[in-house]
């Protein structure tokens, strides 16, 4: 079977990869690139545990098909951190215990990104509305909503991100 | 269209969300997926003669951040606003959630409250349908092998007009409509209503246009549902008359008759209080 050539740029870096038609951005992800940041829960749009940044949109990369993403923008939980430190998100998470078992927490996090860059001071009810595509079985969900709003405030103090950095 | 003609088990896409569960869940892999998104009419979004022509395969978080489409058609936006999660939204379009042909497709009552028309093309060439003729029955369109929608045609609202949509689910989100209700409504310069148009989703195979709405609510000065004025009781039989709906887990025909009334004056009421403000 002739498999798709395909270009795209992932966290800052154009690279190529090879896949089937029907393969979804999520496995080409984990199986063909080997970034297994991004989690599998689902497989058909209802867990949000593969969300990942396509062209500044957030999305389900199990809804996307690999080929689509030719010439386009891929953000995923890879590329959050800096080379040497964490995403503010990343911080209130591990400060906040945001996480149990971690299998929900890549997709929380690109979610809360993108809740971030549109709307960087959301209420408690925005953020519940912008992660309600995210499943957690661990938390409750409350320490990940405090996490977000603990992250909000943190990178709009320029004294609190210097104190980060 | 001659790679659609061509390969009978074909299929078009543009957000996805429903192919690929499908494919997951066991439907043969199409021969062909023909991505609408690289069409460059399927994506634009323009405003001029007197209609909005809105591209079948934008997402909606494209067309909820739109702010001249988010004034022109409020109830319109309100329904893409509703499909899914922010994720699905990423993805999620209008010629989707019309040709997935469910009854419960929230964007849909909004689109023929508003008088939309589908543009069609396909191998016989372009033509335009009444987007309340596209859907025929649950998962079936009257839109042939060949054929995708490549964009809307709306009537840009006159002064005094303007559409709602609200839809009831027992959670806050991420949930498919019980039932849903979509109302347009034009007041004249007393705030009178001289045009309404009435639709709903998830009480019949399709969504269905209250057509005896408009007759009851020309003339009137819409108010809040007080419960006293005689035509919100007309209004409430001509949309039970309207409803044919089933029992199933969501909820039952009788509850969804009883919902179908509550919504279709909430819509109504919304509808007539921002064709006020545009006064």
């Amino acid at each position: 079977m002739s498999r798709t050539h395909v270009t795209c740029v992932l966290n800052g870096d154009e690279i190529d990869f090879l896949c089937n038609d029907y393969q979804t951005l999520l496995s080409a992800l984990r199986d063909e690139l080997g970034m297994i940041g991004t989690k599998e829960g689902c497989g058909t749009g209802d867990c949000g545990a593969c969300s990942v940044i396509l062209d500044g949109q957030l999305v389900c990369s199990c809804l996307v098909f690999a080929p689509e993403v030719e010439g386009r923008r891929v953000e995923t939980i890879e590329g959050l951190a800096e080379v040497d430190h964490l995403h503010p998100l990343q911080d209130s998470f591990l400060e906040g215990a945001a996480f149990q078992c971690g299998v929900c927490t890549p997709g929380f996090l690109m979610a809360a990104k993108a809740l971030l860059d549109r709307n960087p001071s959301p209420t408690e009810t925005e953020v519940r509305y912008g992660v309600a595509g995210n499943l957690c079985r661990c938390t409750g969900y409350d320490k990940i909503v405090r996490s977000i709003l603990d992250a909000a405030a943190r990178m709009s103090d320029p004294e609190r991100q210097k104190e980060a950095t | 269209m001659e790679l659609l003609s061509a390969n009978p088990g074909a299929a078009v896409f543009a957000g996805a969300t429903d192919l690929i569960p499908q494919i997951q869940a066991g439907r043969p892999e199409p021969t062909l997926a023909v991505d609408l998104k690289r069409i460059p009419e399927t994506g634009r979004i323009e405003n001029s003669g007197g209609f909005w022509r809105v591209g079948a395969a934008i997402p909606a978080a494209v067309l909820t951040a739109h702010a001249g489409l988010s004034a022109a058609f409020p109830g319109l936006v309100e329904g893409a606003g509703l499909i899914g999660s922010d994720q699905i939204q990423g993805r999620a379009t209008l010629g989707g959630n019309l040709c997935n042909a469910s009854p419960a497709a929230d964007s849909v009552p909004p689109l023929v409250a508003l008088g939309a028309e589908a543009i069609i093309v396909g191998r016989g060439g372009e033509r335009s349908a009444q987007v309340s003729e596209v859907v025929i029955g649950p998962s079936a369109t009257s839109l042939d092998q060949s054929e995708f929608i490549t964009e809307f045609r709306i009537p840009a609202p006159s002064r005094g007009s303007s559409d709602a949509y609200e839809r009831f689910i027992p959670r806050t989100e991420m949930d498919i409509a019980v039932v849903g209700a979509a109302a347009r409504i034009r007041v004249d310069g007393d705030g009178r209503c001289e045009e309404a148009a009435v639709v709903l989703a998830a009480v019949a195979p399709t969504v269905v246009e209250v057509s005896a709405a408009s007759g009851i609510l020309e003339g009137r000065v819409i108010p809040h549902y007080s419960g006293r004025d005689a035509f919100w009781d007309e209004l409430g039989e001509a949309v039970v008359a309207c409803c044919n709906p089933i029992d199933d887990k969501r909820g039952t025909a009788e509850y969804r008759r009883k919902v179908a009334q509550v919504l279709a004056r909430r819509t109504v009421v919304t509808a007539a209080r921002r064709a006020r403000e545009t006064l």
